[in-house]
């Protein structure tokens, strides 16, 4: 694991790398990411495989550079106050990255409140955008830390819809609804089973496979051949990327813990 | 550049943040512009605290305006997709409010709201949309319904209900005293929808000039609010503090902090309200600017 930079890639370079896997091929929609490691992973997308993907300043505008991290934007190319914002998402060219404060095994998310609703045990952001998301554009999810009160087997209450809740609801909830992936601190998850339940797409090298399942609340689905690899190295241009253009500041080290 | 056509002797609509709370009666709708803790129209707010006002209906994109207000326990009904302070996500009264059990609410997607938002403004009864099919919004909701599309594709869709309001509240950087009002910042937030949405609606602003003025080297699609939605127009310099007015000035982050931690504990909150919302609006700004001197 020896590097251009002389350093191992830490686990935070290694889900920087999954979130940025989540926009490969998205061509020319706006990537919207929520949290520090998705931040740098769509940027680090814009810099390599995904030149066309528009990002924001995470406030109006459209920025046509790709500036550090906490840095100011010096390029604006286009306006997207919030109000187009939503029109952008109910139109669908946008692929976001949420994160959730519960997650269950048909993807549906809970970033609204813990416990009854009528008298949360725990107010959290309430449902957001999360309800329109999902069901117009395609959705990922950043976890930081992966546990079972995270990855649970039902969310207290669906803001972001699952595939099973999707079905439920008919034609105009499928159309559009897509999960994409799950990218947490121990790995890489997706829908792509028979039946939508969650599956084990890789593990971040030093994390076991034991380790993902005793942290998930639910029983993830089997992958054919019952073997999941590890998350792909950085390339090292990615790292170097990361390293010294998008995230110098190493802000990606504090979203997650070695 | 002088008026061709003359000065203007209309009266105009100026008002005090005062008189404006007078027009506004106990168990009405009352919408509030703005986003999250972005260009609230806070002076109005806190007169609206200094009021006997109580018993609203709120519907806003919520922020420390919703906090402030169902901590003074003036809410009946909340009407809102988030409630949150943005540098600081989540508005610690409605936290707490919620964890008590203490607050009516309807808690819409936030594409939903401005779909209501639209359908108010335009007299509709609903608009639909895709947004809310398949979560829990609808599971809280039970008064929501869906609407089948009439034509082939047969689409089932949540009908939004219109957001209908008796009066809105919004601040905005530059109006003239007939309500024509513009943003100088980057994002207009709904504050149009809202005047357009409600029976009446009150603009207050950074600075009143004179029409002639609104426009200046500005391109004229800044000139967001039009004056036949506005009712009243009252200039309340540093009117959206601790929320941000850009480019007029950004959030008061550090007094944000204040409040949330004040917010947080009732003694603090005792102190906090008696420090700062026990008298006027000229008041409040001096014990901001002292409380920044304290802290230097």
């Amino acid at each position: 694991m020896t590097r251009a930079a002389g350093r191992a890639v830490t686990r935070a370079e290694y889900c920087v790398v999954a979130c940025a896997e989540a926009w490969r091929d998205d061509g020319e929609i706006l990537a919207s990411p929520m949290g520090t490691i998705p931040s740098i992973g769509a940027r680090l997308a814009k810099l390599t495989f995904s030149p066309d993907l528009l990002l924001t300043d995470g406030e109006a505008l459209l920025i046509g550079d790709v500036p550090a991290l906490g840095d100011a934007s010096s390029v604006t190319e286009g306006w997207l106050p919030y109000r187009k914002h939503l029109a952008m998402v109910l139109g669908g060219r946008r692929h976001v990255m949420m994160g959730a404060s519960q997650i269950d095994r048909f993807g549906n998310q809970n970033i609204s409140c813990i416990g009854d609703w009528a008298r949360p045990r725990r107010q959290l952001l309430g449902v957001r955008g999360a309800p329109a998301n999902t069901v117009n554009n395609p959705v990922s999810y950043w976890i930081p830390r992966h546990s079972t009160r995270v990855f649970v087997e039902k969310v207290d209450m669906i803001s972001g819809v699952g595939y099973d809740s999707a079905v439920a609801a008919g034609p105009s909830a499928t159309r559009f609804h897509d999960l994409r992936r799950v990218v947490s601190d121990l790995g890489v998850f997706d829908f792509a089973t028979p039946g939508h339940a969650m599956r084990a797409v890789s593990v971040h090298p030093g994390v076991t496979l034991q380790r993902v399942r005793e942290s998930t609340g639910f029983a993830l689905a089997a992958v054919p051949d019952g073997c999941v690899p590890y998350t792909r190295e950085p390339t090292d241009e990615e790292l170097r990327l990361i390293r010294e253009v998008v995230d110098p500041r190493g802000l990606r080290e504090r979203e997650v813990r070695a | 550049m002088s008026d061709r056509r003359g000065p203007d002797h209309r009266a105009g609509k100026i008002m005090t943040p005062d008189e404006i709370v007078g027009r506004l009666e106990s168990g009405m709708t009352l919408g509030i512009g703005g986003w999250g803790s972005r260009r609230k129209p806070m002076a109005l707010v806190r007169a609206l605290l200094r009021s006997g006002v109580t018993d609203l209906t709120l519907v806003s994109y919520g922020g420390p305006d919703v906090g402030l207000l169902v901590a003074a326990g003036r809410v009946r009904k909340l009407i809102t997709a988030f409630t949150t302070l943005d540098s600081i996500p989540l508005e610690p009264h409605f936290r707490a409010a919620r964890e008590r059990g203490a607050l009516e609410l309807v808690e819409l997607d936030e594409a939903m709201f401005m779909q209501g938002l639209t359908a108010g403004a335009q007299r509709l009864p609903f608009l639909p949309i895709r947004a809310g099919l398949g979560s829990d919004v609808l599971r809280v909701n039970p008064h929501l319904r869906t609407v089948t599309s009439p034509y082939a594709d047969g689409e089932e869709l949540v009908a939004v209900p219109a957001l209908r309001m008796d009066a809105a509240l919004v601040h905005m950087n530059r109006a003239d005293r007939f309500g024509n009002a513009r943003y100088l910042g980057p994002d207009p937030y709904f504050d149009d929808l809202f005047c357009e949405a409600s029976a009446t609606a009150y603009v207050s602003c950074e600075q009143v000039v004179g029409s002639g003025r609104l426009t200046g080297h500005a391109a004229p699609q800044s000139l967001l609010i039009s004056r036949h939605t506005v009712t009243g127009v009252a200039e309340t310099p540093k009117g959206a503090h601790f929320t941000s007015c850009v480019p007029d000035y950004g959030r008061d982050e550090p007094f944000q902090k204040a409040y949330a931690d004040a917010a947080a504990d009732p003694e603090a909150w005792a102190a906090f309200h008696a420090r700062f919302l026990s008298g006027t609006e000229r008041d409040y700004h001096l014990a901001v600017q002292a409380w920044h001197k304290e802290q230097r």
